[in-house]
């Protein structure tokens, strides 16, 4: 923590004092695991062995999948930006009544788990679905509507926020300069924008180039993308040196990915001056963006709906029997078999405890994280370890949850950290998935503190613990509560690193869904959708929550 | 060439801030509009410029333009911290309402016009060389004159000032309001500048209108509306120090009529009573021929003059001011003279 007219040395020390806990978790838990993985890949009976990686890499199969993934994401990420952008105005731009319920209804597919969104799709668009007659099922296309779908929300969260606080006095000035709203639009709105648009933008390019749920639940064995092909290649295959290939290419591509991104953001957002929101009422020319945002409503509506519905009609007629047949285990081939080992509902009881720790670790290192990378630095030393820090942070959002879920499994095996029957073992794995976006959210909460508060508290003689309760703790505490409900709602749906590390006797919900989906048996599907809306309906629960608290950073990255 | 708002009202959420401003502004004229602030002033101003929904009607040399969107009016606005866009440098701010119109069509000549055109303006506000900075690396002042080019490029019709200079520090307003007054005369300007500040609006305006709670109290050319404000808190608002009443009023009146002959129509109503009269601090000088007499309850010296708050017999206490050369003390009794062009009678009611 800082003190005030403490040495280069002590403050130093200090730093490492508080980096401490992140670091060795990070360490222990993130930077073993992955190198474990990887290492396994590129070492063959005790020797480098680079050859095979480049033979993977050359592989016609890895190179449709690399490409997929690369056109996937990028046809998906434009759709995205093209349909959140009118949405972002009218949400959060214009003033109608209703228009907060619609913001809070076009964020929730965000949240919803990857596994959920891919059962709605399928239920939409499989053949007895009320989309089935366009023939979609099973096709890229479907996979590019599914992600789509859920990132939508990250582009109208993104860039609402920063086109919500956007001064709208610019625009006036050049408007009274004669320039019409295209041209205001093209000459002082967009270029103000256009920071928040870069990096929404690559945010859903990344989560698009991850998917996983969504991918291996719609693509089937037809589609693959990188994420799901490590999963492919490790479960079904067991090809680990084609697996810790493909990983590390991932790695390296996210991370310039990232780097990126942050370059494209930090240069020319610092001289876009903000203000408190001033919507206003909807004018004749933003009828078009209006309708838009009521297709793209209906876009997010439909494949819940059509979750929904499928749920409470098995058999062609309303019943709750699938929600009743929660409490059971699913049923197989073959007489008395059952799908699964315990019941549905233990496994919501698993998913809310294992969320409820994956929370508390988030928050406690995220919350020292922000606290260390916040302070302003006094040397070129501590600048450094602080930018470091801060990629080494972020590097979770980039690693494959497949390739972390099993690097869990190979190297957390054998003492001293046999770790695999532990209770906290897939907590901490979702905990450093929710990592990132807990430190977004409290980063820029707390470098927007002005530091000479916190002199004026030391000076008025508080110490580094009291100047933070009395300066940082206010500003900081609805911030933390709703970046604690998104990490809660992100471990709810973990469903890649969780599908390796849990046990079969206790599983989480998404893994359960998963395993629905993939046994025949009467009633299973529909269990599988009264599952995902029992889930689906707690995150949108949390993050309705989160929302009422209002805090502008949450789910901006 | 003239612009008319007649019966301009504006509310914000239903909360009125402009209610029913009429008035003419003749042209090449500039008029300032003054007025405390909240009291809907800027509003006015936006409402000219189209930016918030007004109702009744604003017109152009006849034709109504309440209809318009902003950007077809041809008025341009120039906002109080100048608003210029940071990404562009200063000569593409400056520049930008010509390029429009390049684009649009209707502009005359190409770049290289464009160019000096931006170059004239420049020179216009004292800028020159400074085409390629970026709006970031400039002072508050250089800012607000690089607004005031730009707000000037395309020759608009009426230019609306929203407190121009009023993020500036006193010395650098002062000079700022001198250029302005000069730039505005140079180039011919019909002009709407909204102010808190009475000495800008006597540096820079020709008329004046005073606003207050959305309603215009009073407005005519600037000395007339100095010389007889309209009410005590207008008075007040223009710069006299005080407003006497009552007795106190009469005596004040009765020995300006004493010590300056001259018969002023203004004092003639004196006798009844009811006038109130505004008063300058300058209006009473300590001098040995003077009618009013009283005690000293304080001095200051300034670079010019004394200032003196003196308690008058009849009157109470008033300022005044004495030559620095006069040797007063508190306690001491003094005469003082009433100037009767530093004082204003009102016809209150």
């Amino acid at each position: 923590m800082t003190s005030y007219g403490g040495s280069g040395a002590r403050r130093l020390a200090g730093l490492a004092a508080l980096a401490v806990v992140p670091t060795a978790v990070l360490g222990v838990f993130f930077v073993l695991p992955v190198t474990g993985m990887v290492s396994r890949g590129f070492v063959t009976d005790g020797a480098l062995d680079l050859g095979g990686v480049l033979e993977v890499l050359g592989r016609p199969r890895t190179r449709r999948v690399l490409w997929f993934t690369v056109w996937s994401s990028a046809v998906a990420t434009t759709i995205a930006v093209l349909l959140g952008l009118p949405a972002a105005y009218a949400t959060h731009r214009l003033r109608w009544p209703g228009r907060r319920v619609v913001r809070a209804c076009l964020l929730v597919p965000f949240v919803l788990p990857t596994v959920v969104v891919g059962v709605a799709f399928r239920q939409l668009l499989g053949e007895a679905g009320p989309l089935g007659f366009l023939g979609l099922d099973g096709t890229a296309r479907a996979i590019i509507a599914g992600l789509v779908f859920f990132n939508v929300a990250v582009v109208v969260r993104g860039v609402g926020a920063a086109w919500e606080s956007l001064d709208a006095r610019p625009g006036e000035a050049a408007a009274a300069l004669g320039a019409s709203p295209a041209q205001v639009f093209r000459t002082v709105t967009w270029p103000q924008l256009r920071p928040a648009v870069v990096s929404s933008a690559s945010v859903v390019f990344l989560f698009c180039a991850t998917a996983f749920g969504v991918v291996l639940t719609l693509g089937g064995l037809r589609y693959a993308s990188v994420e799901t092909e490590i999963y492919l290649l490790t479960v079904q295959r067991l090809d680990l040196q084609a697996a810790a290939a493909l990983s590390v290419v991932q790695l390296l591509a996210v991370t310039a990915l990232l780097l990126l991104a942050a370059r494209l953001r930090a240069v020319p957002d610092a001289t876009v001056t903000r203000r408190a929101p001033t919507p206003r009422r909807p004018r004749r020319a933003d009828t078009v963006p209006l309708v838009l945002t009521v297709l793209v409503l209906a876009f997010v509506a439909l494949p819940v709906l059509a979750l929904v519905t499928g749920s409470l009609r098995p058999d062609d007629s309303w019943s709750l029997e699938a929600y009743r047949a929660l409490s059971g285990r699913g049923s197989a081939p073959g007489q008395g078999g059952t799908a699964l080992l315990v019941p549905v509902t233990e496994a919501l009881v698993t998913s809310l405890r294992t969320a409820v720790d994956a929370t508390w670790m988030a928050l406690l290192l995220g919350g020292l994280l922000a606290l260390l990378l916040t302070r302003r630095s006094r040397s070129r030393t501590e600048r450094r370890v602080r930018s470091v820090l801060d990629g080494l942070f972020m590097l979770p959002l980039g690693v494959s949850a497949v390739t972390l879920g099993f690097g869990f499994l190979i190297t957390l095996d054998e003492p001293p950290l046999d770790l695999r029957d532990s209770p906290l073992l897939i907590p901490l794995a979702q905990a450093l998935v929710a990592l990132p976006l807990v430190v977004r959210t409290l980063v820029p909460v707390l470098s927007g503190v002005d530091d000479r508060l916190r002199q004026a508290a030391a000076s008025l003689g508080a110490g580094p613990v009291r100047a933070l309760v009395t300066v940082d703790l206010p500003v900081v505490w609805k911030p933390l509560l709703a970046a604690g409900g998104f990490a809660f709602a992100v471990s709810l749906g973990e469903f890649g690193a969780t599908s390796f590390l849990a046990r079969p006797d206790d599983p989480t919900l998404p893994v359960v869904i998963f395993r629905l989906i993939g046994r025949p048996g009467p009633l299973n599907d529909e269990m599988a959708m009264a599952a995902s809306v029992v889930l689906a309906g707690t995150t949108a629960l949390v993050m309705l929550l989160v929302e009422r608290l209002r805090v502008p950073s949450v789910g901006a990255l | 060439m003239t612009l008319t708002i007649r019966d301009l009202q504006v509310a914000y959420d239903d909360v009125p801030a402009v209610r029913g401003v009429s008035l003419t502004v003749p042209d090449g004229q500039v008029l300032a509009v003054l007025g405390p602030s909240g009291c809907g002033k800027s509003t006015l101003l936006r409402g000219v410029a189209g930016l918030e929904q007004a109702s009744g009607e604003v017109a152009w040399d006849g034709e109504d333009v309440s209809r318009l969107p902003t950007h077809r009016r041809g008025f341009a606005l120039m906002f109080q911290d100048g608003q210029l866009f940071d990404h562009l440098t200063v000569a593409r701010n400056v520049g930008y309402a010509l390029r429009l119109r390049r684009r649009g069509g209707a502009g005359r000549g190409g770049r290289a016009d464009e160019r000096r055109r931006v170059e004239e303006l420049l020179a216009l506000v004292g800028l020159e060389g400074y085409a390629d900075r970026l709006p970031r690396t400039l002072s508050g002042g250089e800012r607000q004159r690089v607004a005031l080019a730009r707000s000037l490029a395309h020759e608009p019709r009426l230019l609306l000032l929203d407190e121009p200079l009023s993020a500036l520090d006193a010395g650098l307003r002062r000079r700022l309001a001198l250029e302005l007054r000069q730039i505005l005369a140079d180039s011919g300007s019909t002009a709407v500048m909204v102010t808190h500040d009475h000495e800008e609006a006597f540096t820079v305006a020709d008329r004046l209108a005073v606003m207050r709670d959305g309603l215009l109290v009073q407005e005519g050319p600037i000395d007339e509306v100095w010389r007889a404000p309209v009410d005590a808190e207008t008075a007040l608002f223009l710069g006299y120090a005080r407003v006497l009443r009552g007795s106190a009023a009469t005596a004040v009146l009765e020995a300006a009529e004493a010590t300056d002959r001259a018969t002023d129509p203004a004092t003639d109503r004196a006798a009844d009573g009811t006038a109130a009269v505004a008063v300058r601090r300058s209006a009473l000088r300590v001098e040995d021929t003077g009618a009013l007499t009283g005690r000293v309850r304080s001095l200051r010296s300034t670079p010019e003059q004394q200032r003196l708050e003196v308690e008058v017999a009849g009157v109470g206490v008033v300022d005044a001011v004495a030559s620095l050369d006069r040797r007063t003390a508190p306690g001491e009794d003094v005469a003082l003279a009433v100037d009767v062009t530093r004082l204003a009678v009102l016809r209150e009611r």
